[in-house]
């Protein structure tokens, strides 16, 4: 199969570098690129998009394509150098996989590579003037540079697209975000629909919206540039500060990187610990998704009957954590504390009554009327769109995308447990609501599994003090709440990465709201936004 | 019963011998009318706050206001109080005049629609032979208020909300009309004082048969929207619009639309109580002359705020528990279902009076 897809490559693309490994990796050079992807794309099957790293090797910059076949699962790695590092462009994608307009645009705001065609080529978490490209190994981080304003922030209608003539010069052309007649309403940043501070420029045209513009970046912390200035165990507590409802996948996510770098096996107890707590945290995150999302459709009430099970969940978390939202749990080795003595009988009560109330939930919104008509057949996201705007998790299954990392690529444990992968095909919002009801019965499955077998042993082994990773590069993902979660490290065999990508799963759900909103009503917009479930801090990051 | 119109009567007397001129009598009347009308507004408002904040902790498993006087009644007093001393904000750019005038015009809609409620039996302020109609022309001035508020406030949020606050209002004001009318029909009278001495003996959602029972659902469903009030708040609705057509308000001028929100709702209920629930009017049962002379025991006050009071229990019910609907889901429930039916029902009704066969 490998030796197939190589030869293929080979005949695409003469000029292309094979490296295989734990992952197979592509070099091609950026003048064949668009032509590569597009067989990449078209030929090979590989139509998911899942991040793009920006890199910057010193020598030059470039990036990493992380591409998957969603047919057959196997992964591939793309490495394209752009062609100079004074100016560096590389063809865009964004024709071929739409959620690289978002992607690209982020290596560009962060790396200063300019993708030929893409058309919107904005900054997108940084303002519109700030100078230099952060993530750049030789970025002057000299304050003054760009001070703290006190003014608005200057705002432009223009975006601008490059496109290179035959004889190879640039050009920049500048484009109209809104028509000049659009009667643009700005949603957020201080809106209660946005879930945080995101924010939507609204074309609408009376109650129909026309386009939006997502605007983000108002809570970016730029945690992958702080990460390149600590070590590897300092870099772990970001991690609840991303997704702060997925804190424990996300924890997980980078300790596995980081243990398979450095070679470390963990004891089975901690494996265990590590997936209650996801799932733990998996319900607890839906449960808040429940109760926010009925709030933003009027049903206030239902808020409070989630939170109560939520609640229960943070206590037991609390127990054992001593935290109810950063909890910092799991760490390089295992967990960072063990259980506490009531931990199973505290989650053997929440089994128990998690059943009657998904039971309440359902009676008291799912049937509604009301509600069936506000979310039944709006925000129809097909599963082509899905894969092409890269929206995974509980909106992307509901566009009938087997997409959970969980099943795909079993990391831990979950290769010998028994759950079902929740898929749903109708596509709607009503879809993506009942797929995180039925998650929620799954999860409560394989925490039923384990409860009673969590085995004796070390919750976390000897590690070296301090923690080097040899020179190489890592890519794990994980089952976020909310979607695929991605870690990228690559190491120069120092004692904290040259390089830490998070490939976070809601930046394409924000990404894809435009998409799917385009036609609907403004009441809509707060249907779907609610239903895709972003969290700002997490694409913000 | 008692019949408190001899207690009037007899205030109006002795004030016509003290001064011996009609003209003074009346004004001075007039005058007292007025202010207890203020107080009262004030205190239903209060009531209605309170009583909201903890119908809605019920639902939602909570204690509600609990810490400012016993079971918190007086902490609707206290945010009053609050909102009498802030800021009146003035703001740029905005139409001074008709900013100003909104909530006025709100508020006077629904003081106007008090002067024609049947408190209790002869306690009621004008009973004239259009009393009905009256009240359903003064409550539409609210809908001009709301309009004015967001149209003036210069903000592209409220101008939405006013929008569909419009488009919402004017459509209901179909709804109840025709419910309205269908029970004008029955009674054969638009004073108020004559509907409810015809429900003297059985009230008309028991002697009117289906029609109106139907007219007693269609309007509450429209009284609802009427009002704002969830699951029909969408000019406020607080996810999409923050706080809509009053986004921009601040100090009493947004309490005046809070607090004619929670009267709105008052008023609701009482012309529902007036139009299916006999007003002041006791619960009798033909007949049973015993139990009919019991119930003329408890004060017709009494009767009147119970009833209007339950009924604004069962919409406060739907706000909490129904989400929102969508403003095209919205005006097609009125266009395309509530509208035919009601046209429907009201032939249905003058067929039935035609043909004589209310009870």
């Amino acid at each position: 199969m490998a030796i197939d897809i190589n030869e293929k490559i080979q005949s695409l693309c003469s000029e292309a570098q094979i490296e295989t490994g734990s992952i197979l990796q592509v070099t091609v050079p950026e003048s064949g690129w668009h032509t590569f992807a597009s067989a990449l794309r078209n030929q090979l099957g590989f139509d998911f998009l899942v991040t793009i790293v920006g890199m910057d090797w010193k020598d030059s910059y470039g990036c990493l394509y992380y591409l998957t076949n969603t047919g057959d699962n196997t992964h591939i790695r793309i490495k394209v150098i752009a062609a100079n590092r004074e100016n560096p462009t590389i063809q865009s994608v964004a024709d071929l996989w739409a959620i690289a307009t978002i992607y690209e645009r982020e290596v560009y705001d962060f790396f200063g590579i300019i993708f030929i065609n893409n058309p919107d080529m904005r900054r997108l978490f940084l303002s519109i003037d700030w100078k230099g490209y952060p993530l750049r190994k030789d970025y002057d981080m000299n304050p003054e540079l760009n001070p703290i304003s006190t003014e608005s922030e200057r705002q432009s209608d223009f975006t601008n697209v490059y496109t290179q003539a035959a004889d190879g010069s640039i050009e920049c052309n500048q484009k109209r975000i809104f028509q000049p007649d659009d009667f643009v309403v700005n949603i957020g940043p201080q809106h209660p629909a946005t879930h945080g501070v995101l924010r939507f420029r609204t074309a609408v045209d009376g109650e129909t919206i026309k386009k939006i513009d997502v605007y983000m970046g108002y809570i970016h912390r730029g945690v992958e540039k702080i990460c390149e200035g600590l070590t590897y165990p300092q870099t772990l507590h970001f991690m609840d500060r991303l997704d702060y409802f997925s804190a424990h996948p996300y924890h997980h996510c980078l300790c596995m990187a980081i243990e398979e770098a450095a070679g470390i096996t963990i004891s089975r107890r901690a494996q265990v610990i590590r997936v209650l707590m996801d799932e733990l945290s998996r319900i607890a995150s839906h449960c808040l998704f429940i109760g926010t999302y009925c709030m933003d459709l009027g049903a206030t009430t239902m808020l409070f009957y989630t939170l109560r099970v939520r609640e229960q969940i943070l206590d037991i978390m609390e127990r054992t954590c001593g935290a109810r939202m950063t909890f910092n749990y799991d760490c390089i080795g295992g967990v960072m504390q063990d259980l506490h003595e009531n931990f199973v009988p505290d989650v053997k009560a929440l089994l128990e009554i998690l059943p009657a109330n998904i039971k309440e939930y359902n009676k008291i919104f799912t049937g509604n009327v009301i509600a069936r008509n506000r979310m039944e057949g709006v925000g129809i996201l097909s599963r082509e769109d899905a894969v092409s705007w890269a929206v995974t998790g509980p909106s992307g299954r509901a566009s009938g995308w087997a997409c959970d990392v969980r099943k795909t690529d079993p990391y831990s444990i979950y290769a010998e447990l028994d759950f079902d992968e929740v898929i749903r095909t109708e596509c709607d919002s009503m879809a993506r609501f009942k797929v995180r009801m039925d998650e929620m019965q799954q999860s409560a499955r394989i925490i039923e599994q384990l409860i009673d077998n969590i085995p004796e042993g070390e919750y976390c082994v000897k590690v070296p003090k301090v923690i080097k990773l040899p020179a190489g590069h890592w890519f794990k993902t994980v089952e976020g709440c909310r979607g695929t979660f991605g870690i990228y490290i690559e190491s120069d065999g120092t004692t904290s990465p040259y390089r830490l990508k998070i490939a976070p799963p809601c930046l394409p759900l924000a990404a894809v709201v435009d998409h799917i909103t385009t036609g609907s009503k403004i009441a809509d917009l707060i249907t779907i936004g609610g239903s895709l479930d972003y969290i700002v801090p997490d694409m913000d990051r | 019963m008692q019949d408190l119109s001899l207690f009037t009567s007899w205030f109006h007397n002795t004030l016509l011998n003290l001064l011996g001129h009609e003209w003074i009598a009346v004004t001075l009347e007039c005058i007292i009318v007025g202010v207890i009308l203020l107080l009262l507004y004030a205190v239903l408002a209060l009531f209605y706050i309170w009583f909201e904040r903890k119908v809605c902790a019920a639902f939602q498993c909570r204690l509600g206001p609990n810490r400012v006087g016993p079971w918190g009644i007086l902490q609707s007093v206290a945010d009053m109080f609050k909102i009498l001393i802030k800021e009146l904000i003035t703001l740029n750019h905005v139409d001074r005049l008709l900013f100003a005038v909104a909530p006025y015009l709100v508020i006077i809609a629904s003081m106007l629609a008090f002067a024609v409620l049947p408190w209790g039996n002869g306690l009621q302020i004008i009973d004239f032979n259009v009393g009905i109609f009256f009240l359903v022309a003064v409550s539409s001035i609210g809908v001009l208020g709301i309009l004015l508020a967001g149209w003036s406030s210069n903000n592209k949020f409220t101008l939405i909300g006013a929008l569909r606050s419009g488009a919402q209002m004017i459509s209901y004001e179909l709804s109840i009309g025709l419910s309205i009318v269908t029970i004008v029909c029955l009674a054969g009278t638009m004073s108020i004082g004559g509907i409810i001495e015809q429900q003297r003996d059985l009230w008309f959602i028991f002697s009117g048969h289906i029609p109106a029972i139907i007219a007693f659902v269609i309007y509450m469903i429209a009284g609802t929207a009427e009002t704002n009030r969830g699951p029909f708040d969408l000019p406020e609705a607080e996810s999409e619009l923050t706080a809509g057509y009053h986004t921009e308000y601040s100090g009493i001028h947004f309490g005046f639309f809070y607090l004619a929100e929670y009267l709105n709702l008052f008023i609701v209920s009482g012309v529902a109580t007036l139009l299916f629930f006999g007003g002041w009017m006791p619960f009798h049962i033909p007949g049973l002359d015993a139990f009919n002379n019991v119930m003329d025991y408890i004060p017709s006050v009494v009767w009147f705020m119970g009833k209007a009071i339950f009924l604004s229990f069962i919409i406060i019910w739907f706000k909490w528990t129904f989400p929102r609907l969508r403003i095209d889901q919205l005006l097609s429930l009125e266009w395309k279902y509530l509208l035919p039916i009601n046209l429907f029902n009201l032939a249905l009704m003058v067929a039935i009076v035609a043909a004589g066969w209310h009870l």
